[in-house]
């Protein structure tokens, strides 16, 4: 049985076509996760801020992202803005634009969230010591906002990492989809390839988030001391 | 104690929350090394007049000159500003994030640059004064509400403002609690720091005050001397604002008929509970604007 699943992998260019996908998947999560965060933070404190107009704004914009399915959106920025702009970009600039997209605007939504449950009179007295308007965020506003968001921000991590398959829809083969090729080419001489295929993209996706969640519980605890 | 030149003047000084307003056209001069009590009844602006003192709400009309400087100036540097005018609430505002000491740290190393070894040498000499020194490594949510007031207090003391404000500072606190916070204030007086303070613990305003300020609807009703305030107010409204504080202990009151002293307690207590459902319903307001 052991035989078996070897032979799947070592089976053409098998396992080094399973790397090539979960390269993209890594390449999707890590830069469209890392953007949003870069994105969200100042989105989010200026959802909490005074300024009406660009409030609504970006209330759209969130709402818009939120009601969307993600596969719409990959649709419109890979094949309608070709056809009707004459855009070309590539499935993976779209991937990681969309997914950023998407994700600033969660991550927008979760700083908002944790920066307006702060009690008023921490600007207030932070004002009162005289520390300036960019000191009394970076100072007193966001790191307390930051152990508020950590739970948020770790599930939407995840959340993230697991919608990339859907990349495939605009050719962009992950390692889901890699993987599902080798189960389709190989199931008839190796009945049990799903198994061992899947199986082993299960323990990929469970190497690459598990550490996350450990991660934020360590956070949790450092700060709770 | 003898009292130095004028620090501070507010002029005309108004206020609005929207269609309410809070200060209407108050004036009051406080010279260095004095200690002035603001009490009145809740909803009166004096919290208010304190926040707007230091730059938390804009103003209206009016002037506020402190120390030769307009404060009701529109480009005033307030980082500059608010480091001589130091401020303590009646919440908890302690950083949570922070130590005890680094609470004390932060305006120092920040806002007035200093280094990291003058920073502690301040810090360590504030916080032994206030008997906390040992509680430096200690985040807020380990301290009691007292210990917390006192970290506050020195936290806006390092900065070596030259005129406190204190805004209702043992309010959130529980009783045992409220003495070792107003021992610290009364130690500060006999500093000689120009101290406003506004509290509704009589005894201690009575024993801190070189002056009182009596406040109601935005104004001053009176300024006097706390003897003299106490013992014998000029105003009705100051004497049944008072009379709140003598009656609150009565929880039986007698029959209605038994004597004419019940009768007026009674009285009393009807008007400050009319008065109090008005100030609730004024000191919403702001909130919500």
């Amino acid at each position: 049985m052991l035989d078996s699943a070897l032979s799947v992998f070592r089976m053409g260019r098998n396992m080094a076509r399973l790397m090539e996908g979960l390269g993209v998947t890594l390449e999707i999560s890590v830069v469209a996760v890392g953007l949003s965060l870069i994105f969200g933070v100042p989105l989010g404190l200026m959802m909490a801020g005074s300024n009406r107009p660009l409030k609504w704004l970006l209330r759209g914009y969130l709402e818009f992202v939120r009601v969307m399915p993600i596969l719409a959106l990959l649709f419109i920025f890979y094949y309608s803005l070709s056809k009707f702009w004459n855009i070309n970009l590539s499935a993976l600039t779209v991937s990681i634009f969309v997914f950023t997209l998407w994700g600033a605007a969660e991550m927008g939504d979760l700083v908002r969230g944790a920066v307006t449950s702060l009690p008023r009179h921490q600007w207030d007295s932070a004002r009162a010591l005289g520390l300036s308007e960019g000191q009394v965020s970076f100072r007193v506003i966001i790191p307390q906002a930051i152990r508020r968001l950590l739970p948020g921000v770790i599930n939407l991590t995840t959340r993230m990492i697991k919608t990339t398959p859907f990349v495939f829809f605009i050719n962009l083969p992950d390692l889901l989809k890699v993987g599902q090729q080798i189960v389709e080419v190989s199931g008839l001489r190796y009945p049990l390839a799903s198994v061992w295929v899947y199986g082993f993209i299960f323990i990929i996706y469970f190497v690459i988030c598990y550490p996350i969640s450990l991660f934020s519980r360590y956070l949790e605890r450092r700060w709770a001391s | 104690m003898s009292l130095g030149p004028d620090i501070l003047k507010i002029k005309d000084l108004k206020k609005n929350f929207g269609s309410l307003a809070v200060l209407k056209g108050l004036t009051l001069t406080v010279r260095q090394g004095e200690v002035l009590v603001i009490i009145g009844p809740s909803g009166c602006g004096k919290s208010t007049l304190l926040r707007c003192l230091n730059g938390l709400e804009p103003v209206q009309g009016g002037q506020i000159i402190f120390g030769g400087q307009y404060l009701t100036d529109p480009h005033i540097n307030w980082s500059r500003t608010r480091q001589r005018i130091g401020m303590v609430f009646q919440n908890y505002e302690l950083f949570p994030h922070l130590t005890a000491l680094d609470n004390v740290l932060l305006g120092l190393i920040r806002v007035q640059k200093r280094s990291k070894t003058e920073a502690l040498a301040i810090a360590e000499r504030w916080l032994t004064r206030v008997g906390l020194w040992d509680r430096r490594g200690s985040f807020p949510r380990q301290l009691s509400g007292g210990q917390k007031q006192r970290v506050a207090i020195v936290r806006a003391l390092a900065l070596e403002p030259e005129i406190m404000l204190f805004d209702e500072v043992t309010a959130s606190l529980d009783p045992e609690m409220v003495r070792e916070v107003l021992d610290v204030i009364v130690n500060l007086a006999k500093d000689g720091r120009t101290m406003l303070i506004v509290t509704h613990e009589m005894a201690f305003a009575k024993a801190v005050a070189d002056r009182v300020i009596f406040m109601d609807e935005g104004l001053i009703v009176e300024d006097a001397k706390p003897e003299v305030f106490f013992e014998n107010p000029a105003t009705e409204r100051a004497r049944r604002f008072l009379n709140i504080f003598q009656f609150s202990d009565i929880h039986k009151p007698q029959e209605p008929s038994a004597s004419p002293l019940a009768k007026e307690a009674q009285d009393v207590k009807e008007s400050n509970d009319a008065k109090e459902s008005n100030d609730a319903k004024d000191s919403k307001e702001p909130e919500l604007s």
